[in-house]
């Protein structure tokens, strides 16, 4: 990757245009260089094609990972391409926005010894997305079933189980609430991991199977009601996600200067132009997951003269991985590790800085400001104040659907997946293992006599 | 470091390493290229009789099997002998001759299987200087369709008859070129010897069709979507070539017949198998057709090495030290029983061993250990037949251990290693000698 361009002279404040709009285009560039067929053929080679392959008990979906990649070593992308869609309909975002070294290629048998894993995102990659350029089919819907189903939330869980019920035969309804479907796939995912609007063309992929409508600007318990959909379908799916960033709950976190990371993100994504983007020229971004990490380093890539991410544990208890953790320092994200904010400092009404405390080792409780025009929240998200609108009352927990193994809620004929559900861990991949399984039951269900 | 001067049939050359009759030796600029870079000798391109050339495909005469990263396993190639006028040949072997006069420069001929057509060539090439002749009785493609080739090394009789010639008309010492394309490589070499030749080189290339090309469906090399069979060689022909040349090597009726080897010597280690297998030298081809003559090097200074390790004297001293480990299947011990074992520090869990022996062999690795991932011989079910060890991926971690004065848990019979039992006194063998 080049240096990224960074502005100088930078405008104090939040401001948009401190780049061009070429050098936020170049710092913008994919995160990892894609594998031209060569290559994936030489990185391909390397599995070692092992019995009960770890990668594939590691995978949420259940890919067969050497499967798919003795197919590209073969000279068969489309078939690999095939293999992973089967199980992952999503598998192009899964490519690249899964955290794969801690999933796959954190198991692969090559990290043993002085090795390296095999490259599998980027050989998933390389499969889907040859298969999409080919416009290669894999779907035949079964038997037209004559049931419907409604499916709230065009995110991840809920295209995923959309799809499963398509090839299955059922006629699926998506409602979703916002204007563009894909969730955080579209909205939520760092600019740099999703670029030339690749969840709007794999929701092409998802939608070509047929039978799958979307109803847009459609929110549950506004525009739709939970009662309206089990009375217009067979059964229902919820995959609504969760809510706004979470509060920090110290002093000042309202002033002007201070919002959610994910809100930042999905302005960044839905901007016509990256560089209209407003961005502080110091950000100081609280949290430790890969929100926080995308947040600060897209604040980076914008042209922010100083970005600090600062976490209340450490490195090792970070939700990003290590890797995301070097990715952003490499990007010139300063990290400072235990420390807690404890109020926002304001001038004339503008976030000027945040105060933390220290919260491990000898200096534990000492306190120290770190100057911001610019703050986010990257706390994690949380969860609807009503996940299933205002219809009858749900067993939940934290706010969250309490689900079975199918993940079927403690109401008849509503299944949920995805972030919304208890013990969801804010995976693309996990939320389509969602959506997957409550498809094959809702099956089930309705074709039980 | 031990000099690798050799002297095979009265041919003197600095090291073992000759190029062989082939592309790499069709002209003076390739072999001053070859001798400059440290070759030991040459053997000119195949030379025919005089008259209108020789005339080649203009299409594409080589194919190659390839393994990971492209490199060259297997070649073939469907090139005829020289299509150089053979006056031309001859006056560039006189001056190369005089020019490396340390090196062995030795002829190769095909001429039809006339008498007069050996007779009439035979004295150009003795005018030449060279240090001797070998005679291609192996090219399986095109000129064997004109009745030379292979076409004369696949009949003992006809092998035996142009040796004769050869040794009546010319005072060189004669090496005859073996096709590999036969049932029994033993034949034809006792039909040169009886025929009076110095040596036999061997293995000339073997049959083959390379490929078909999935797009056009046709077979590779194609010239003009046709394509033909061709002669097969490179690092994939190795273990042919070793057979061939120590069935000969062991051959009571072969026996002080000098072999030079050839087929797949890709690099010293090569080298000192054909010698330990009893060649007297070796050639190259393929190896210096894939990566250039600079090769040589490392043979040269690989083989003076394993010299040294080994306490050879010469290259001489170690030629055919490994021809008595080579005996036929009736002359194992039955009683020598190994067991294949894991060194659980080096095993990367990748369970390949598990899941070939699983499926294709013995069911003798198992998977799990207390529900873990872990995989260990059960010395009851292995027969230690070195699958596992061939597809474990980690150098010495999946290893073959013999057993000695224990029991065989898998026979429950008693390994004493000092009692050796062969198929020809086998009880179960119904023609025993006791």
């Amino acid at each position: 990757m080049e240096l990224i361009a960074t502005a100088h002279n930078g405008t104090p404040g939040i401001a948009a245009e401190r780049l061009t709009e070429e050098e936020c285009a170049r710092n913008f560039c994919e995160m990892h260089v894609p594998l031209e067929r060569n290559a994936a053929r030489v990185e391909a080679e390397r599995c070692y094609f092992c019995f009960d392959a770890p990668c594939m008990e590691a995978c949420p979906t259940g890919i067969d990972i050497p499967g798919f990649i003795r197919m590209i070593a073969n000279g068969n992308p489309t078939g690999a391409a095939g293999l992973i869609l089967n199980e992952n309909i999503l598998g192009g975002t899964c490519a690249r926005a899964c955290p794969v070294e801690t999933l796959c290629e954190g198991v692969c048998v090559r990290n043993q010894g002085d090795d390296r894993p095999v490259n599998i995102g980027l050989l998933q990659r390389y499969a889907v997305d040859k298969a999409m350029q080919q416009g290669a089919e894999f779907f035949t819907r079964a038997e037209a079933s004559g049931k419907s189903v409604g499916v709230v939330g065009a995110g991840p869980a809920g295209l995923a189980c959309a799809h499963r019920l398509a090839v299955l035969g059922h006629n699926v309804v998506i409602y979703e609430a916002r204007p563009k479907s894909g969730g955080l796939n579209e909205y939520g995912l760092a600019a740099y991991k999703m670029l030339n609007e690749f969840a709007q063309r794999e929701i092409g992929l998802v939608l070509s199977v047929g039978g799958i409508e979307i109803k847009h600007d459609a929110a549950l318990g506004k525009d739709i009601t939970l009662a309206q959909l089990q009375s217009q379908h067979d059964a229902v799916f919820l995959g609504v996600g969760l809510g706004g960033g979470s509060g920090l709950g110290i002093p000042n976190e309202d002033a002007e200067g201070v919002m959610d990371a994910v809100t930042f993100i999905d302005a960044l994504r839905q901007a016509p132009k990256l560089s209209a983007v407003p961005v502080g020229r110091q950000v100081v971004v609280i949290g430790g997951g890969m929100t926080a990490i995308d947040a600060a380093v897209q604040a980076r890539l914008l042209g922010a003269e100083d970005v600090t991410l600062v976490y209340r544990r450490g490195p090792d208890a970070m939700k990003a991985s290590i890797l995301e953790q070097e990715f952003a320092k490499i990007r010139g994200v300063t990290i400072r590790y235990w420390a807690q904010p404890v109020g926002v400092a304001v001038e004339s009404g503008r976030a000027s800085g945040v105060e933390f405390e220290t919260t491990s080792g000898a200096a534990a409780g000492e306190r120290f400001v770190l100057s911001a025009d610019m703050v986010l929240k990257a706390i994690g998200q949380s969860p609807h104040e009503s996940p299933h609108g205002d219809g009858p009352a749900f067993d939940l927990a934290g706010g969250r659907f309490v689900v079975n193994d199918e993940r079927q809620t403690s109401r008849q004929g509503v299944w949920a997946g995805g972030d919304c559900v208890d013990g969801g861990d804010d995976l693309t991949v996990s939320a389509v293992q969602d959506g997957k399984i409550a498809a094959n039951a809702i099956h089930n269900a309705l074709k039980a006599p | 470091m031990k000099d690798l001067k050799t002297n095979f049939i009265g041919i003197e050359s600095p090291n073992p390493f000759w190029l062989a009759s082939a592309p790499p030796t069709d002209k003076a600029y390739n072999v001053n290229r070859a001798f400059e870079a440290g070759w030991g000798g040459v053997v000119w391109k195949t030379l025919g009789e005089a008259g209108p050339p020789i005339v080649n495909v203009s299409g594409p005469r080589y194919e190659a099997l390839h393994g990971r990263d492209r490199s060259v396993i297997g070649f073939n190639n469907i090139e005829l002998i020289t299509d150089r006028p053979l006056e031309v040949n001859l006056e560039e072997i006189k001056q190369i001759k005089r020019d490396w006069p340390d090196r062995a420069l030795v002829v190769s001929l095909m001429v039809p299987c006339q008498e007069d057509a050996w007779k009439s060539i035979l004295p150009q090439v003795e005018d030449t200087g060279a240090d001797g002749l070998e005679l291609n009785f192996g090219c399986p493609h095109g000129m064997s369709e004109r009745g030379m080739g292979a076409a004369v090394g696949q009949v003992p009789e006809y092998v035996e008859m142009v040796t004769t010639w050869c040794k009546q008309y010319s005072r060189l010492p004669v090496i005859v070129k073996l096709t590999p394309n036969v049932t029994s490589i033993r034949q034809p070499a006792r039909a040169a010897k009886s025929g009076g030749a110095d040596a036999v080189s061997l293995i000339n290339t073997i049959n083959s069709v390379m490929s078909v090309d999935l797009d056009s469906l046709s077979i590779k090399p194609s010239i003009d979507n046709m394509g033909t069979h061709g002669g097969y060689c490179g690092p994939a022909v190795k273990p042919i070539a070793l057979h061939m040349v120590s069935d000969l090597a062991r051959d009571p009726e072969c026996q002080g017949l000098p072999i030079s080897a050839i087929g797949g010597v890709s690099n010293w280690r090569d080298a000192a198998e054909f010698l330990l297998l009893g060649a007297g030298n070796v050639q190259v081809c393929t190896a210096a057709m894939t990566h250039g003559f600079k090769i040589v090097d490392d043979m040269i200074d690989g083989l003076s090495r394993f010299l040294d390790d080994k306490g050879f004297l010469s290259v001489t001293d170690m030629v055919g030290r490994a021809v008595p480990t080579l005996t036929d299947w009736q002359h194992l011990n039955l009683n020598y029983t190994v067991k294949a074992q894991i060194d659980q520090s080096l095993c990367i869990k990748c369970g390949r061993c598990h899941i070939v022996c699983e499926d294709t062999s013995h069911q003798a690795i198992r998977a799990t250990h207390n529900g873990e991932r872990h995989y260990e011989v059960m010395e009851d079910e292995c027969v230690g037949c070195n699958l596992c060890v061939t597809v474990c991926p980690v150098e010495n971690c999946l290893t073959l251990r013999s057993l000695s004065n224990e029991v065989d848990a898998r026979t429950g019979a008693y390994v004493d290693p000092d009692k050796a039992l062969h198929w020809t006194a086998h009880p179960n063998n119904p023609m025993a000698q006791s």
